[in-house]
């Protein structure tokens, strides 16, 4: 975790990159239109990479198996969902079943 | 903000809309400290979640880049990942030029703070005024809650010290968990996420950090011969 660098350049590339997508339509909209065919595939596309990234940053920590304590703290989080509990609870119940795992002695 | 819904654009906008809108902005704030205090937590300095979210304003993709750092990935691989996902800004920016009569400067300015969330309040209303006023409302709200958010985020993450003893990295994945569920209703959507978490996961131990999640897009494929119906573009409020 010590080695946690995000240069400025990385975070302004990201930012102008996000604001030309947002901005093409305000601007382009009557040159141009998108197919639903398109639309659908932006949204799905973003959905899969999000699930992809709570699997592997729940299961994985710098490639090797993270532990027991942080998946089943994960996993209290999606009964939390599943219960229809506010955000801030699924949030910090999640954290908190980690915590604790690990106040006990569960790596 | 009272001063702000007194403007004339906003005299639009009812009591409910009002609370409705302050609402969303407390849910943004919620999630931007949780983003702040991973961020700080996880070992950042405390600029870069602030100057992200002022700058990126789009909270999936921010986490993401976080996470793909924070897993050893490089910087570029955390663009890319971000950039991909905000995508969707794109047919989002089509869908909300059709609905806002705004003037260019107020397109330029109005498209820095679109969001998933703003979206879907410009569509509550077909008539022009009113749909014009609810994207302002609930894009300043944001905008205001998602940074103040952050910030106070940023600074206790760095004052509560080991990250772990806290349960912060069980933190990071509830979030996006609780963003992606509601997103996962059709069962096309489930496939391609099933594949692509399975094939970035299976695929870690032999691909730099990051790697995996872009490669996870193979999921794509089970959007193949598929017919398009039109549906809502909107997607389902974190809070909920």
């Amino acid at each position: 975790m010590s080695s946690a660098v995000m240069p400025i350049s990385a975070i302004l590339a990201l930012a102008a990159g996000t604001y030309a997508f947002r901005v093409a339509g305000p601007l382009l909209h009557d040159r141009l239109t998108l197919s639903p065919a398109l639309q659908k595939l932006f949204t799905t596309a973003a959905v899969i990479m999000l699930l992809s990234l709570v699997i592997s940053s729940t299961i994985l920590d710098g490639g090797a198996f993270a532990g027991w304590a942080r998946p089943l703290g994960v996993a209290a989080a999606a009964a939390l969902y599943f219960a229809k509990m506010p955000f801030p609870v699924i949030v910090i119940g999640a954290a908190l079943t980690t915590a604790g795992l690990r106040a006990f002695g569960v790596a | 903000m009272r001063t702000i819904f007194q403007t004339p654009i906003f005299k639009h906008l009812t009591r409910q809309d009002v609370s409705d809108v302050a609402l969303v902005g407390v849910a943004a704030a919620i999630v931007g400290l949780s983003f702040g205090a991973i961020a700080t937590g996880g070992g950042f300095p405390v600029w870069v979640p602030i100057v992200m979210s002022l700058v990126v304003f789009a909270g999936a993709s921010q986490f993401a880049a976080l996470g793909v750092i924070l897993a050893g990935g490089s910087p570029l691989a955390a663009v890319l990942a971000g950039l991909i996902l905000n995508a969707r800004h794109l047919p989002f920016g089509f869908t909300v030029a059709n609905r806002l009569r705004a003037s260019v400067l107020e397109r330029i300015l109005g498209s820095h703070v679109l969001t998933d969330e703003s979206l879907a309040f410009a569509l509550k209303d077909s008539d022009p005024d009113r749909s014009r006023a609810l994207y302002w409302a609930c894009s300043l709200s944001l905008f205001v809650s998602w940074n103040a958010g952050t910030a106070v985020g940023a600074i206790m993450g760095e004052t509560l010290g080991d990250a772990a003893t806290f349960g912060l990295d069980a933190a990071f994945p509830a979030v996006l968990l609780a963003l992606v569920l509601p997103a996962l209703k059709d069962r096309r959507t489930q496939a391609g996420a099933g594949i692509g978490a399975a094939v970035g996961l299976l695929l870690t131990p032999y691909l730099p950090a990051g790697v995996p999640v872009l490669v996870s897009l193979v999921g794509l494929v089970a959007l193949i011969g598929q017919k398009h119906q039109t549906e809502p573009l909107t997607r389902e409020e974190p809070a909920e």
